[in-house]
């Protein structure tokens, strides 16, 4: 099992969303965060005096899938996140050691 | 007594008191959010505490019989001989309680007016203090030589409404607390940004209805000065928010919100002492060099080096100043500025911004020395990284 951290501009959510769940992809976790990479921040400008921004608002998506599919979101989630322009984000895949569906008690691949 | 006088300026009066709350929520949207509800308390409060004061001592001391043009004696302490009829009322068409109480809603802006200098980092007990002594101290002399029969009136200075009394005053002890007190911590490091900023735009639009009862109000008539100056102030308003947002978008790019709201204020300001005297034309050139001008002077704070939080000076300081002196060069109705031919009228208006800004800068002064030998001024280092709302009144404005 992998989790699959992705960070996207805030109105690619629903793009990535329903691009993954083409996949049967069943559930995910998102999260407001903020932070910077290339595109670095942005000025804002209060009478007169300017202030640099640096830490931009973007959308933190969280999937643990099994890890086979990871090729196939990792495609779906760039093809549905992409504007060309600086700032469309990053996928980071990460392995899971153990999942458990606290309702049932299943484990695993059945927990997923 | 005149009673469609008195219906208008009791409305006014009402009018004048919303400015407060208005003034609360237009200085707290510019604040940080951990310091929302200290700096609405610091306006606030001034409803209760100037109120009372105003009744017992100030109002004497501002229209009280004249001693040596410089203070009003205490003829009118309490409120005795203040009454329903028009005997003794300084206006003579309005019952005299009906006078006393619009001028009481003058004495509540006036101090809060100053709370944004020193906004985010003032101890409560000490605003307190400082301010009831500023009321009885500077605010009443000032309003007795300018309307009570003092010296600026005999000389003849033009304040329709109250450019020395209320912004300039206000803007001399902001400038002397803010250099007082010294900066906020972090300051020039870290960006103070507004937490608020559709608070501060209400509370603009909520400051530019109740000036109608400011300076239409000081009118003490329901006639056609009133009139005039409603729409002097009206045109004023909107030709400085034009004034600064051009500006603003040659300086830095963009017309930004603050920018339009803070434009609004200035020209509310500009407008407050010349609304009476001059044309409407007159108010739209006012008003639109007004904003210009007081863009310039909130940059003038980074020039200088002085943390006037909220730029009281650069907006009110430098507002009331040029709208003065405009007084001096544009009256044309019932006085005659420069360019109309009287350019006495022109030094007289200097003569009082000289003498406001000096009088009221050093009293105040002396006043910040006093309570912060007693109380002290400023809250303690912890206090304000934790935000004034947690730390002075031990609430928060917003639960997240």
């Amino acid at each position: 099992m992998k989790k699959i951290e992705i960070i996207v501009r805030p109105f690619k959510v629903e793009d990535v969303k329903e691009a993954v769940k083409a996949l049967g992809v069943k559930g995910m976790t998102i999260t407001e965060v903020k932070g910077f990479g290339r595109q670095g921040g942005h000025k804002e400008i209060y009478r007169g005096a300017e202030y640099r921004v640096d830490f931009i608002t973007k959308i933190k998506i969280e999937i643990v899938v099994e890890a086979e599919l990871v090729p196939e979101v990792i495609d779906a989630v760039r093809n549905s996140a992409l504007t060309g322009k600086v700032g469309d984000g990053k996928i980071f895949v990460t392995p899971v050691e153990e999942t458990v569906r606290i309702r049932t008690g299943e484990t695993g691949r059945d927990a997923i | 007594m005149n009673f469609a006088d008195t219906a208008f300026i009791l409305i006014c009066s009402a009018l004048v008191m919303f400015m407060t709350p208005g003034l609360a929520l237009f200085y707290a949207g510019m604040t940080r959010s951990k310091n929302v509800l200290g700096t609405v308390m610091q306006s606030f409060i001034m409803l209760g505490i100037m109120s009372v004061l105003w009744a017992i001592v100030g109002y004497t001391l501002a229209f009280g019989s004249d001693i040596g043009t410089l203070i009003g004696g205490f003829d009118f302490f309490a409120l005795q001989g203040v009454g329903m009829d028009t005997v003794n009322s300084p206006a003579s068409n309005l019952p005299h309680l009906l006078f006393m109480i619009f001028q009481c809603m003058f004495a509540v802006i006036t101090p809060a007016l100053i709370t944004g200098a020193f906004a985010e980092r003032m101890k409560f007990s000490a605003l307190v203090v400082f301010s009831s002594l500023w009321l009885i101290f500077v605010y009443a002399p000032m309003c007795h030589w300018v309307w009570g029969g003092g010296w600026m009136a005999k000389m003849g200075a033009l304040d329709f409404a109250g450019g020395a009394v209320v912004h300039m005053s206000s803007a001399a002890a902001a400038l002397a607390a803010c250099i007082y007190i010294g900066k906020r911590k972090g300051y020039g490091r870290e960006a103070f940004i507004p937490h608020n900023l559709p608070m501060t735009l209400l509370g603009a639009s909520i400051l530019w209805f109740g000036w109608f009862g400011f300076n239409a109000g000081s009118a003490l008539a329901a006639n056609g000065v009133a009139a005039n100056a409603f729409v002097t102030t009206h045109f004023g308003a909107a030709a400085a928010m034009l004034g600064w947002l051009l500006v603003e978008k040659i300086h830095s790019g963009k017309p930004t919100t603050l920018g339009a709201a803070s434009g609004a204020v200035a020209g509310l300001v500009a407008l407050t002492p010349a609304a009476g005297f001059v044309t409407p034309m007159a108010s739209i050139l006012i008003g639109f060099i007004g904003g210009m001008i007081c863009y310039a002077g909130v940059l003038l704070k980074s020039v200088l080096g002085y943390d006037d939080s909220l730029d009281v000076v650069g907006i009110h300081g430098i507002g009331g100043t040029w709208g003065a002196l405009a007084t001096g060069l544009f009256a044309s109705i019932g006085a005659e500025g420069l360019v109309y031919g009287h350019p006495a009228q022109f030094m007289i208006q200097l003569v009082s911004v000289i003498a406001t800004w000096g009088y009221c800068f050093v009293v105040s002064w002396i006043l910040l020395k006093i309570v912060d030998r007693y109380i002290g001024l400023r809250v303690s280092e912890e206090a304000e990284v934790n935000g004034l709302d947690v730390s002075e009144h031990s609430e928060t404005g917003y639960q997240y």
